[in-house]
């Protein structure tokens, strides 16, 4: 079960566990934020093994694009074979699909931080080839959402409240739970499209 | 057939309308005077001459302009149509099923002439002759599935089958019950059904799921689903939503017998041979209340299940805000007699 408490919810919403060491010919972990600590852990874990693992690990981290947590210094700390910081993910996506291009037969995935930095992460990892269950995932840190909105196609980034204002189209939007991998999106639909103007306040529903 | 098609529209000043004839093959959804959800499937075979079970794709009055509808759907939004790369093999076996279908069952409209691999397809209500090497997409105008549903009626998905689920990754869908093909798109078959109500707690998907992924070639199956729509709006898209929704808040008892239209989806399910990928045509029938109330063993049985639909269903339907209206309409048809069972309007 994730550190983090979840409301019940629909079969589309992702679930997330907690990080294991597993065997492999070599270990990628991506993280932002409070991620880094589920990183540390995951190695804590491993105990005698961890050395061995992480001369095989390539760690890529972002502070997060939510809160602007940035724990990398524990992360550096480890000892990794590569160990890298990019100021946000889409800096750090080139990189990721490179080594996920490059990578060999036996390679671990581990993501750790907010749903937005899984989803993404999850979805290089997707097209790259590997199933999206081979990856593991725990989250940590911000809930806020990344949303699509169902009428204009515009994603906004680090939606906290419900509804609100899409940053593409300016309708208000109200946030489903309904998910796509493939976006890495949640769904947002007009909550006054049959009133034009009843807006209800906004309440912050994803910290 | 004993019929013409209708020229008439789906948008703006809305002329749809049911002929005498539509009204009585009209496949009205309920077979008794209640509903809740169930995996009501049964198999797709020949049903009685003139019903719109008679052939494997009906095509009805409303064609042409149903045709003429989706076009300037896809002008407008070109995602309402969208295959992922691996599903070209499943949009030719589609391609093959509907035009070998069309060819058998409407000779009079539709040929389908093969050469090897080398076809002429001809479709005489659309005026559209086209030879094309099957397999090949450089020789049609569009890909394979887009092409042949470009001139067949009703929403289209394709589902792939693997990891014991069905995967919705291919689709044309311009007259939907307001779900998103471009959001949905990828998704197993538990994720795209997760907004569903009530349905999930009472075992229906997964009920549903492994009775599909067993389904055989050539023994295909269908069900009904249903909702409400205000005006004949075939698109009724999230992606449109801000443009339909108010349209929920201006019926009256004046004008209901004419604006509110009972929608109902007759699904087809279909194994393909080559790709082992599941068809779904989702075909949709409109009828505004006014028609349906001129069968009178109908027109009871939809009072009943208005008024007595549990409330999650009438909100995810979409029609919670008209409902008490639309009981009370009705209820001016209903004199308490009893109805027989099943939903032909006749027996």
């Amino acid at each position: 079960m994730s550190q983090t408490v979840f409301e019940k919810s629909i079969r589309s919403r992702p679930v997330y566990g907690l990080l294991q060491p597993r065997a492999g010919t070599a270990h990628l972990c991506v993280a932002d934020g409070e991620g880094a600590g589920a990183i540390c852990d995951l190695f804590a874990k491993a105990g005698a093994e961890a050395p061995a693992m992480l001369a095989r690990t390539h760690i890529i981290y972002m502070p997060s694009s939510a809160n602007g947590t940035d724990d990398f210094a524990s992360l550096e700390a480890l000892g990794a074979a590569q160990c890298h910081r990019s100021p946000s993910f889409w800096a750090a996506e080139p990189r990721l699909k490179k080594v996920l291009a490059d990578a060999h037969m036996g390679l671990q995935v581990y993501l750790a931080g907010t749903e937005t930095l899984i989803g993404l992460a999850q979805r290089d990892v997707m097209e790259a080839g590997l199933p999206h269950d081979a990856v593991q995932t725990e989250h940590r840190g911000s809930l806020a959402r990344r949303v699509q909105c169902v009428h204009c196609k515009g994603i906004t980034e680090n939606v906290t409240t419900d509804p609100f204002i899409c940053s593409h189209c300016g309708l208000n939007l109200f946030v489903r739970d309904h998910y796509s991998r493939r976006l890495a999106a949640f769904q947002g639909v007009n909550i006054d499209a049959e009133e034009p103007g009843n807006v209800p306040p906004a309440v912050e529903r994803f910290k | 057939m004993g019929f013409e098609f209708n020229n008439e529209t789906f948008r703006n000043d809305f002329t749809f309308k049911n002929s005498e004839r539509a009204i009585k093959r009209f496949p009205f959804p309920f077979d008794r005077d209640d509903y809740m959800y169930s995996v009501n499937m049964e198999p797709h075979v020949p049903g009685r001459p003139g019903s719109v079970f008679e052939h494997a794709f009906d095509v009805d009055e409303h064609y042409l302009a149903e045709m003429r509808d989706r076009d300037l759907v896809l002008k407008e939004d070109p995602l309402r149509c969208q295959s992922l790369p691996h599903m070209e093999l499943a949009g030719w076996d589609l391609l093959e099923l509907i035009m070998e279908s069309k060819a058998r069952d409407y000779p009079h409209w539709f040929e389908l002439h093969k050469t090897g691999n080398r076809w002429t397809w001809i479709n005489r209500p659309m005026q559209i002759e086209q030879t094309f090497t099957f397999l090949d997409p450089s020789t049609l105008p569009y890909g394979p599935m887009e092409y042949i549903t470009r001139q067949t009626q009703g929403d289209f998905t394709l589902q792939d089958q693997r990891d014991e689920s069905l995967w919705i990754e291919a689709g044309m869908v311009t007259t939907q019950a307001d779900w998103s093909l471009d959001f949905d798109i990828g998704m197993s078959f538990h994720e795209w059904h997760a907004p569903v109500p009530l349905a999930h707690e009472k075992g229906v998907f997964d009920r549903a799921l492994k009775f599909l992924l067993k389904l055989q070639h050539g023994a295909p199956v269908r069900r009904f689903n249903w909702t409400h729509t205000v005006d004949p709006l075939l698109d009724t898209s999230p992606e449109n939503y801000p443009k339909w929704g108010p349209t929920r808040t201006e019926i009256t008892m004046e004008n209901l017998g004419q604006r509110m239209h009972l929608r109902v989806e007759l699904q087809t399910l279909w194994r393909l041979p080559r790709s082992n990928a599941i068809a779904f045509p989702i075909r949709c029938y409109l009828i505004k209340y006014d028609e349906l109330v001129t069968v009178p063993k109908w027109a009871r049985r939809m009072h009943r299940v208005v008024r007595d639909i549990h409330p999650d269903l009438a909100a995810y339907k979409g029609f919670l805000r008209n409902r008490d209206l639309m009981t009370a309409w009705l209820a001016q048809y209903d004199d308490g007699a009893p109805t027989s069972p099943g939903w032909w309007p006749e027996d």
